[in-house]
């Protein structure tokens, strides 16, 4: 938590951190063989493996970022490569439903980043996970669990607020009942 | 699966290991910090680093510490699970868990071979290893279902690769069906006229396996036949072939080839695919002389009868009472099932004219290392004798190499044989005319069995060797010794000049590339491809014959290109990976399949249409969707759709993904 007060005031030393979520047949293994290959790239990324880019459900992308990632990265099959002939574009279009979503919720568009790698771009790995860490250096930290918390204590404060106005109105209402009766 | 679920219920005692692969993990990844880091993660009773988590040490090290520490769940970082996943299993199976309260992390493929920095990639292997260890608590006991596999196979290429593969299987019993595109079987071999480093005849020693692959009780032939549509999963594949119409029957065709005298066409006008160009042939042609089956064929695109209608048919006269011909042969959509195939579609040669410099196509006598095998081979357009296009003999022949190889212009990549194969022609161009042979190369590359002896043999033999890229052919005369000849300027870099050198003939050794249709037929056998186009094998090492299908097999040169010895090796290799898969006769499913908690289930139908494989229907009596976990193959589309969260997937739960999206976050 010392961390995240740290990048929430923008503190030297912050880095940007990526979950990912890979195709187990396309993206995942196009990662491995940027591994063999000994591709060097930026080490901000977690991938998380699933069997298809179908299964990320949208929830595991707002999930990531309520849980402090700056970004979130899918990587699926090319369309008309899926393993399971078109788990991919069943992605595509809960991505596009959710960008908008994510764009209400003030998370900038490059936050949220879909790409299709196949199995022999390891290249294309390097790249995209590159392009993306520098992209999201110039955004700075979303900190998401930060602007929770200081939503909360936003909601908190107007709560204390309206709670000490009723308690005000209600003094001074009391001599106007009295006077009435 | 015998192991039951007792153990791993109940308390979470998690064993961590952290491998350092030599020096391949441990000299980025600070591994026992990673382990001092695990060690204190909630459930964690044991952590380890090790040198050789996959060696028998390893494996034994995790079955003991299960029996002696009471574990319950299992974590390894080391290489990608896509490597090692089944390896660990079997040894948390061994010592006693279900196999599946294990979970892998990839510190290897996706952190010490990717990142250089030691403090950043060890921070993200602990980040991944929690994410493991907070991932594993919620990890259930599963069982691998086991579906019978289908002991026939399909072969798809009736080159050298794909007759031995066929050949192979079938003298083990197998039922297989070979499928050709072209009229007859043979591939590029059988245009070959002798092959390195031997100089055995090509026909010679293809022609048998040819006769062998039409007379075998187990091989269905199909020649010009082509896939068009492939279902189903490995053990159970449902495949459409289309049998183009050859209007011969194959079996009534005894292959007289009086039909070919008696054409209405009195002169062969055609261009002959087999002699590639050099030679014509009817619309009614046998492929070549050895073909398989040897059966003529009638080219729809020539044949008046085929075309209009209106043809004297004087061919069906001929055939008389054989009744071989019959022009009512329609197209034919066939479907069979087999349980395996193998792919080896081979190649397709460089196309000259994109090198404009070299001349391919614009001077005649610029030929290719092809068109001068057919030159040279005794039943080709000149009956073996080597003639310039105005049939005089050449007294003087220049081959270029690494036409379409080794190029970043054109293709990066080595061909791999046309060194080897450009030292036979010369030989055999020498052997034939007696010309002086020289050849334009930028490395010798003959690194196989025998070969390294027969580039000696062209050195005693007087080929010249002119070390250089080519630069140009020209047929403008700057001496008078160049007046007629093609110029080969080229920058002999052992020299160190440039030098310009008049020839008679030249030959160039084109490169070998993917089909244009690769990817097409990548996409109808769900493969991959390699960046450059060629079929990729699942591992470039440990399985070179397999793909990321299971029960799909790759061999010859649509994974790559190789020479025959090479091709055979692979053929064999990927008919015993079949062979291997069928005789143990069922195929252990990853237990990966989703499923419906129906309590939860509301009814919506808004999974049905999403699923490909139609597992997924409504029950209307119960009002529920319902998933035939047969059909199922894992994917997990419908579990994140589900607007209930009632369908679920094993091995991929909600609870395990949440988990483990929080265990990377935390760090």
């Amino acid at each position: 938590m010392d961390r995240m007060s740290d990048e929430k005031s923008g503190a030297v030393g912050w880095e940007p951190r990526i979950a990912a979520f890979f195709c187990n047949w396309c993206t995942y293994t196009a990662a491995d063989l940027a591994g063999v290959s000994r591709l060097k790239y930026e080490p901000n990324i977690r991938v998380i493996r699933l069997m298809c880019s179908g299964r990320v459900d949208p929830q595991f992308i707002v999930e990531a970022f309520a849980r402090g990632a700056d970004g979130v990265l899918i990587g699926g099959c090319h369309p008309g490569d899926c393993h399971y002939v078109e788990g991919n574009y069943k992605t595509l279009r809960r991505f596009e439903m959710l960008k908008r979503m994510l764009s209400d919720l003030g998370i900038e568009e490059p936050r949220l980043r879909l790409e299709w790698i196949s199995a022999s771009e390891g290249e294309k790995v390097r790249t995209v996970v590159n392009d993306m860490v520098a992209r999201l250096r110039q955004l700075g930290p979303l900190d998401l669990p930060g602007r929770f918390k200081a939503w909360d204590q936003e909601m908190a404060d107007l709560a204390h607020e309206i709670q000490q106005q009723e308690a005000a109105a209600a003094a001074t209402a009391q001599p106007e009942v009295t006077h009435a009766s | 699966m015998s192991t039951s679920s007792k153990n791993g219920d109940g308390e979470i005692r998690i064993g961590f290991y952290v491998c350092q692969c030599g020096h391949n993990i441990g000299a980025v990844v600070d591994c026992p910090a990673v382990a001092e880091y695990a060690s204190k993660l909630p459930g964690v009773v044991l952590s380890r680093h090790y040198k050789y988590m996959c060696s028998d040490p390893g494996q034994e090290l995790i079955q003991q510490d299960i029996r002696e520490h009471k574990l319950t769940r299992v974590v390894v970082a080391s290489c990608s699970p896509l490597l090692h996943e089944h390896t660990f299993r079997g040894a948390v199976e061994r010592g006693g868990l279900n196999p599946f309260y294990f979970q892998m992390v990839n510190i290897r493929e996706h952190n010490s071979w990717v990142h250089a920095d030691g403090a950043a990639a060890t921070a993200k292997a602990k980040a991944l290893a929690r994410a493991a260890i907070e991932r594993v608590r919620f990890h259930r006991p599963l069982e691998t279902t086991r579906v019978p596999i289908n002991p026939d196979v399909l072969v798809v290429g009736g080159g050298i690769a794909g007759i031995h593969a066929a050949l192979t299987l079938a003298n083990a019993g197998k039922k297989v069906t070979l499928v050709e595109r072209e009229p007859s079987i043979g591939g590029h071999m059988a245009k070959f006229d002798k092959t390195f480093p031997t100089l055995d005849c090509a026909a010679c020693i293809l022609t048998p396996k040819m006769s062998a692959v039409r007379a075998h009780e187990n091989i269905t032939l199909w020649t010009y036949s082509e896939v068009v549509k492939v279902e189903g999963y490995v053990g159970n594949y449902t495949v459409t072939v289309r049998r183009k119409p050859r209007y011969v029957h194959e079996d009534l065709c005894v292959g007289c080839q009086e039909c070919i005298t008696a054409c209405v066409y009195k002169d062969a006008r055609f261009p002959d695919e087999f002699n590639v160009g050099l030679s014509k042939r009817k619309p009614v042609y046998l492929p070549f002389p050895q073909a398989v089956p040897q059966a003529v064929v009638i080219d729809p695109e020539r044949c008046l009868q085929v075309k209009t209608g209106k043809c004297k048919k004087s061919c069906l006269e001929a055939c008389a009472d054989r009744k071989a011909i019959d022009f009512s042969m329609k197209e034919q959509l066939i479907e069979i099932k087999v349980g395996t195939m193998i792919l080896a579609t081979g190649f397709r040669l460089f196309d000259a004219t994109r090198i404009p410099q070299y001349g391919y196509g614009l001077y005649p006598n610029v030929v290719t290392s092809l068109e001068l095998e057919r030159l040279v081979n005794s039943s080709g357009p000149t009956g073996g004798e080597i003639i310039l296009r105005d049939g005089s003999k050449p007294q003087t022949a220049g081959f270029i190499l690494c036409v379409g190889s080794r190029d970043v212009k054109t293709n990066r990549w080595c061909s791999r044989t046309c060194c080897m194969h450009s030292m036979k022609l010369a030989q055999l161009f020498k052997e034939h005319t007696g010309a002086d042979v020289t050849i334009f190369y930028m490395d010798i590359r003959a690194p196989g069995k025998g070969c390294e002896e027969f580039y000696d043999k062209s050195l005693r033999e007087g080929i010249r060797f002119v070390r250089g890229r080519v630069a140009e052919v020209t047929d403008w005369a700057l001496a008078p010794e160049e007046e007629g000849k093609l110029v080969i300027r080229v920058e002999d870099t052992l020299a160190g000049f440039v030098r310009r050198i008049p020839v008679d003939m030249i030959v160039l050794a084109v490169g070998m590339e993917p089909n244009a249709d690769s990817q097409d037929v990548r996409r109808l056998f769900n493969l991959s491809c390699s960046t450059e186009g060629w079929f990729l094998e699942k591992h470039p090492k440990l399985a070179p014959v397999n793909t990321f299908t299971d029960g799909v097999f790759i061999a010859g040169c649509c994974q790559g290109p190789k020479d025959i010895p090479d091709s055979i090796a692979q053929a064999g290799a990927a008919a015993a990976e079949a062979l291997a898969l069928i005789d143990k006769g069922y195929i252990e499913q990853e237990p990966n399949t989703a499923y419906i908690v129906e309590a939860d289930c509301s009814g919506c139908k808004s999974c049905v249409p999403l699923c490909p494989y139609t597992a997924i229907s409504f029950d209307e009596a119960t009002r529920k969707a319902r998933i035939n976990e047969a059909l199922c193959k894992g994917c997990g589309t419908c579990v994140a759709s589900c607007p209930s969260g009632s369908i679920r997937q094993h091995l991929f739960e909600d609870d395990q993904i949440f988990n483990e999206i929080a265990g990377v976050m935390a760090s």
